[in-house]
């Protein structure tokens, strides 16, 4: 990068981060197809004329590009692009909010696990490690079929299945930063525990957890879909990326396009938000560069 | 050594405690509880309700039923199952055999392929081989497991027709072969996500091993290539990955669920769904713990074994 005969330039590090984040190609991919998918969700069902829950049955399993139907149809004749659009709707939309939820969790009990070290840190810590040795699909469906299935519960219980590893990133950050200079003038100016945590540690940890929520959203989304696919998270007639899987087995040798479009679609959100986080923690924390 | 492995043995003991309390605040602040099954049936009257909760010991205070659950447990007795009344834990070994079987094919093919596209990649680092298996890992990544059985499914059994759609054998067959055959395809399934972890962890552990100076003094005294590679970088690289193992050990297990539903693989998975469909909660819990403690021993003995074979890790 930089020669003899160039004059170094000094870049903010806001710069510097964004030059490294606009070489990382497939990460800008991945932002852009988060993009088309979050548009797409939102306004295209308002393009179409087809309900994503409206039954037609004489129309059942229309091949796609036949017609009106340019998906096709399902097996009680409903659209599947607009379904694929509501499903995208609800599926990311229970991605971010189940993340943010994680996030706050996870940060909570990191922060205070990595403040406070000693026996309060190892309790919680342990506590992590403990919900960590629960398969999370095996944990999920148990949770999901003990209570009442929906919206809520979904992302609520993908959100408890998930703020572990978050827990853990935090902890190990906020553990190493409270022995800076700052964190100890910060005590010194006689800022409460609770100020130091979260106006001065976290912030200072804000790197990798950017980059923890980003990888959160892909773990969401794909949850959500193995939930909803076994048939325990999102129900019908709502769809969700996952449900629109759920009869598509029995349907496999006749109408293979039912399983074929919600799958490309899952896989493609999940695949742009990890290559996001892997652009993002090139960008924002050259140190961090695990594979 | 000894102080190394007992201390990571009570660590395992405290955890095993927090995984059955985890487990059994699930079993209980789950509405209806226990006796949910029972409370269903219209037979039921409150008379016989009383009667079952005092048989199964539900009037006592829930420290006192921890205790009991906890040390039962441990005996090896996990309850019956409400279906027919069998022991859980019989019930679960009689699947479990299918879900190892799965597991540990899905592991070998992925260890295999993982290591040498890891290998390959960092020996070629940036090279188009190297980007394509670092791109085609972090697709294999975000591919829901039970969508690529089903494309496996569609491609090589409903279009090709060369493997079987699912069921561990064919009915009134189950010879070696016919065994084989139906195990290609959820084997490759569940290995895909494996294959990937591997190749990540492997290329990244030898990029570390290669810039170490053994290898440069290896290669200063003039020890051809070959020799190089296998005896100093190979084999040091390979250590880590021991924790790779434990560590992966929870996904695998969740992928062996995926993939025996999507395939009707009669194992521990499959058991878990149908159990849940049933309401059979002694069972559902039973397979939840079993699970975890699958997991829990996993990583002990990963732990164990790879401070048995590098002698750093003892000290920390």
């Amino acid at each position: 990068m930089t020669s003899a005969a160039l004059p170094t330039v000094q870049l903010a590090p806001g710069q510097a981060a964004w030059r490294r984040f606009r070489r990382h190609r497939l990460a800008l991919a991945g932002a852009l197809i988060i993009l088309v998918l979050v548009l797409g969700s939102a306004f295209g069902p308002y393009l179409l004329p087809f309900d994503d829950t409206y039954i037609d049955i004489l129309k059942r399993f229309a091949p796609p590009f036949s017609g009106a139907h340019v998906l096709g149809t399902d097996e009680l004749g409903r659209d599947v692009l607009a379904r694929l659009m509501m499903g995208a709707r609800v599926s990311l939309s229970i991605g971010i909010v189940a993340m943010v939820m994680a996030m706050a969790v996870g940060i909570v009990v990191g922060a205070f696990a990595g403040f406070y070290g000693g026996v309060v840190g190892a309790v919680l810590m342990r506590l992590v490690d403990a919900v960590l040795c629960f398969p999370t699909i095996f944990l999920l469906i148990a949770l999901a079929a003990l209570t009442e299935p929906g919206l809520v519960t979904t992302t609520v219980l993908i959100a408890a299945t998930a703020w572990m590893w978050v827990a853990r990133v935090v902890e190990a950050q906020v553990r190493s930063l409270r022995e800076r200079e700052f964190a100890v003038a910060a005590l010194a100016f006689g800022s409460s525990n609770l100020r130091i945590m979260f106006r001065e540690l976290v912030p200072n940890a804000i790197a990798p957890i950017v980059v923890a929520a980003t990888l959160n959203v892909a773990k969401a989304i794909l949850l959500e879909s193995y939930l909803s696919y076994l048939g325990y998270g999102i129900q019908p007639p709502a769809a969700s990326l996952g449900n629109m899987l759920n009869n598509a087995q029995i349907y496999l040798a006749s109408a293979p396009w039912l399983a074929i479009a919600p799958g490309v679609v899952i896989t493609l959100a999940v695949t742009s938000f990890n290559f996001l986080g892997d652009g993002l923690r090139d960008a924002l924390d050259p140190r961090m560069n695990i594979p | 050594m000894v102080r190394y492995v007992v201390n990571r043995l009570a660590q395992a003991v405290m955890l095993l405690v927090i995984v059955s309390t985890i487990g059994f605040a699930i079993l209980h602040l789950a509405p209806g509880g226990p006796l949910s099954q029972f409370a269903a049936s219209a037979q039921m009257t409150q008379e016989d309700l009383d009667r079952v909760t005092r048989q199964l010991g539900l009037d006592r205070p829930l420290p006192i039923q921890y205790l009991d659950w906890f040390g039962r447990m441990l005996t090896g007795d996990w309850g019956r199952s409400y279906r027919d009344g069998e022991a859980v834990l019989s019930v679960i070994s009689s699947h479990l055999g299918a879900t190892l079987e799965l597991m540990a094919t899905a592991t070998i093919i992925a260890v295999l392929l993982g290591c040498w596209i890891g290998v390959l990649g960092a020996l070629r680092r940036y090279s188009l081989f190297d980007s394509l298996a670092t791109v085609g890992a972090m697709i294999a990544l975000s591919i829901p497991t039970f969508w690529f059985g089903l494309v496996t499914i569609y491609v090589f059994s409903v279009k090709l027709g060369w493997l079987p759609a699912g069921n561990r054998q064919t009915v009134g067959d189950g010879s070696l072969l016919d065994l084989l055959h139906h195990l290609i395809a959820p084997a490759l399934v569940l290995a895909l996500v494996e294959t990937a972890m591997w190749g990540r962890f492997m290329r990244s552990s030898m990029l570390e091993v290669v810039n170490q100076d053994y290898i440069r003094t290896a290669r200063a005294k003039g020890m051809p290539e070959w020799r190089i590679l296998t005896v100093h970088a190979l084999r040091n690289a390979l250590l880590p990955m021991i924790t790779v193992a434990g560590l992966q050990f929870p996904t695998l297990l969740g992928g062996a669920l995926v993939a025996e539903t999507v395939f009707t693989w009669p194992g521990m998975g499959r058991l878990f769904l149908d159990s849940i469909g049933y309401r059979d909660y002694p069972v559902v819990m039973g397979i939840l713990m079993f699970s975890a403690m699958m997991v829990l021993i996993g990583s002990l003995l990963a732990d164990i074994f790879y401070a048995v074979v590098d002698p750093r890790i003892r000290v920390g």
